[in-house]
């Protein structure tokens, strides 16, 4: 065991068991809609359920379920590494609808879903606001109507949209996110927008799994890019099971380029690693490292920052055994700021008592 | 410069240079003499349709004319990289390159949307190479331009050319209108390890799909740190559908693609892996294994870290035997040999990269 007591687990997925349990907090058309035009599910294609990565076998229920409770995540996080809070971040495939009303409508109900059934019901519990990109006015109205509640801490995006996440006709979202204190979360997963890769669809999960990546590699790209962090200096961005030891090539290679073609970009005045970590954060499960000891210290080093990695089991994603939550090669020191300072730094609303 | 230039020209020869990534140019006319009546009239009737919107240019407009260093127009009025004499002045003389080996990269037909109007182009632009610049100069050597889109045209012009000592490498783009690793590509791949030719993948080219997985981006700069995203899917898919199982023999040369990326995808892919690889039963070692026998890289652009040391512990990790020299003349950001590599790299590796290694993979004497 080397998790600290009082750890803030910044990624924790609920699962959400049953598209039924969100008929009690949509509308009536939407009611009929799951009856009448047989939706029989949202799950999302990027997570496919029965696959290793999906769920750690010692946590899938008889139907192969994981995480489907609030008890089974305390019993399973929350005290087996004596969490002292934990950020539930649901990735139920309400953000994939073509249609803009009824993303709306599921978005909403998955939001108060969280609240009623899992914020409720464990003190320890934060979530992110799931909003519909689609529409940039229903995604604000969303962030406007969950902010008042202060045990969610964050925006919650997926990594592949649309359009790259800096686009300018998105920037009333991190406006409002910004005024409430809330970091934008950015998690693995597509709304299937685009093929998962930029060279068109790939054969296994493995290649899309592990093209999750270069999702967040092009939306730090557009963010810095774009301007969102010089118009939002005090955004937060925390970019969630994306892997971790791809940033410093990224940012060495992104630097590099921004010095030899920055009047392309003149709002850009600072190079884009100074920027990066000022204001964006990563998860540090899934940890992309290889077994030696020595390498994942040069690896974290290669960061050059003891601020911008934030504990997360990501559970219940299959990404470690046992306890190995935080991998060997990372000093006592950084362990403490990963898992305590960092979160706090980040989620200024963690900070507040539990309502 | 000049005075500097002239103090390093001895040090060039005694390196005996290779550099893996020149640009000559053509223009249309120059490929007159290997396109029959037909394809010329295409030619001058329709034009290049690539998988953009623009008759003439990119997508993303280039920070300056030709994506070309602003002293590479020669006097004669031609474009960047089309004359000999300047090439000289500018690289092949001034640093002593004993090797350089040439990847156009338009026009040449990769990437159009006609597939039997790329073999034809693909045809000229390689007949081009050796009448108008190998025939003059032995100092450089051929890329086998193959209409990559289309595996069985690509096996028909990399057999034309086995055996014939001019040609360095296959030349892909390296975006492709599907992964690399699909069976549609698989022709090339097989007819390279027979004429025992590597395949040289530099970046650029058109998809036809979004420039990044979440959709388009705004700005050349984002188009410039997305080659390393779309490398990565790539390479990926070149070791997750097998091509290496297949093809024992196949090395891959990955041109102006950077290279501090290459460590993190093979962690990366080891990692996952290992929970999904009862998907994967066809791969019979690690993924990093694959990345580590079959990959080389170039230098040009290289990353630059903070610390010098951390370029160093990326360069350990790629291998040093893995890292060849690249200048990527006449473009903008052209790397000088002189400047290009960090100054703490001892004689050994400087050697291995400047010469030994491409030599060794290229098996040039």
């Amino acid at each position: 065991m080397n998790v600290t007591a009082q750890a803030i687990d910044c990624d924790v997925h609920p699962t959400v068991p049953d598209i039924k349990v969100l008929l009690p907090h949509l509308d009536e058309i939407w009611r009929e809609s799951i009856e009448g035009r047989g939706i029989s599910s949202l799950e999302s294609a990027s997570y496919p359920p029965k696959a290793p990565i999906s769920a750690r076998p010692d946590w899938r229920n008889g139907n192969g379920l994981a995480a489907t409770n609030p008890a089974k995540l305390a019993e399973q996080v929350l005290d087996r590494w004596q969490a002292g809070l934990a950020i539930c971040n649901c990735l139920y495939g309400v953000q994939l609808p073509f249609n803009e009303d009824m993303a709306k409508a599921f978005t909403r109900a998955l939001n108060d879903w969280i609240a009623k059934e899992w914020l409720d019901r464990d003190p320890r519990l934060r979530a992110s606001i799931v909003i519909p990109l689609q529409n940039v006015e229903y995604a604000v109205d969303e962030v406007e109507r969950c902010a008042a509640d202060r045990r969610f801490v964050q925006v919650l995006v997926l990594a592949m949209n649309e359009t790259p996440l800096g686009r300018r006709h998105l920037w009333p979202i991190y406006a409002a996110a910004e005024r409430h204190g809330l970091p934008i979360g950015i998690h693995a997963g597509s709304s299937f927008r685009h093929p998962v890769t930029s060279l068109g669809w790939p054969s296994y999960y493995l290649e899309d799994y592990v093209s999750q990546s270069q999702a967040f590699q092009s939306q730090l790209a557009s963010l810095v890019c774009e301007g969102v962090f010089a118009k939002f200096p005090n955004l937060k961005v925390v970019l969630l099971e994306s892997g971790v030891t791809w940033l410093p090539g990224f940012l060495w290679r992104f630097s590099k380029f921004w010095r030899g073609l920055r009047t392309e970009i003149p709002w850009v005045d600072r190079a884009p690693d100074e920027i990066v970590r000022d204001q964006v954060r990563l998860t540090i499960q899934p940890l992309d490292v290889p077994q030696e000891v020595d390498v994942v210290a040069r690896a974290i080093e290669h960061l050059r920052s003891d601020d911008i990695l934030l504990y997360a089991s990501d559970y219940p994603h299959w990404q470690f055994d046992e306890d190995a939550v935080i991998p060997e090669g990372i000093s006592a020191i950084l362990k403490r700021k990963i898992q305590i300072d960092n979160p706090l730094a980040t989620y200024s609303r963690l900070k507040e008592h539990a309502t | 410069m000049n005075i500097q230039h002239q103090r390093i020209r001895p040090q060039g020869k005694k390196l005996g240079l290779v550099d893996v990534d020149i640009h000559p140019k053509s223009s249309i006319e120059d490929l007159r003499p290997w396109l029959s009546n037909h394809w010329w009239h295409y030619l001058q009737t329709y034009g290049s349709r690539h998988r953009h919107g623009y008759v003439k240019g990119f997508p993303f407009p280039k920070s300056q004319p030709q994506a070309a260093r602003r002293d590479a127009w020669p006097d004669n009025g031609g474009l960047p990289g089309s004359d000999l004499d300047l090439m000289n002045e500018q690289l092949l003389d001034l640093y002593g390159v004993e090797y350089a080996i040439m990847n156009p990269l338009s026009p040449t037909g990769q990437g159009e949307q006609n597939a039997d109007f790329s073999a034809a182009m693909a045809f000229a632009a390689n007949e081009w190479q050796i009448e108008g610049w190998v025939k003059r100069d032995k100092r450089l050597k051929a890329s086998v331009i193959v209409p990559y889109e289309d595996g069985e045209a690509s096996r028909v012009e990399i057999r034309r050319r086995a055996g014939n000592k001019d040609f360095a490498h296959v030349l892909l783009l390296s975006r492709t209108s599907e992964l690399l690793g699909k069976k549609r590509y698989w022709p090339i791949f097989e007819a390279a390890c027979e004429a025992g030719l590597p395949i040289g993948i530099h970046v650029f080219g058109y998809s036809g799909w979004a420039m990044t997985n979440s959709g388009w981006p705004s700005f050349y700069i984002e188009e410039m740190t997305e080659h390393a995203a779309s490398c990565q899917a790539m390479v990926t898919s070149l070791i997750v559908e097998g091509v290496f199982e297949h093809f024992p023999s196949l090395k891959i040369v990955l041109i102006e693609a950077g290279f501090a990326w290459l460590p993190a995808l093979g962690w990366r892919l080891d990692k996952h892996w290992k929970r999904l690889r009862d998907e994967v039963p066809h791969l019979k070692r690690a993924p990093s294994d694959y990345l580590r026998e079959h990959f080389w890289v170039s230098t040009q652009p290289m990353e630059e870290t903070e610390k010098p040391e951390h370029l160093l512990d990326v360069m350990d990790w790629i291998g040093w035997d893995k890292i060849l020299f690249a200048s990527d003349y006449p473009h903008w950001d052209f790397d000088d040999p002189v400047l290009a590599l960090p100054p703490s790299l001892d004689e050994t590796r400087r050697r291995k990269i400047f010469s030994d290694n491409a030599k060794a993979l290229y098996g040039f004497a």
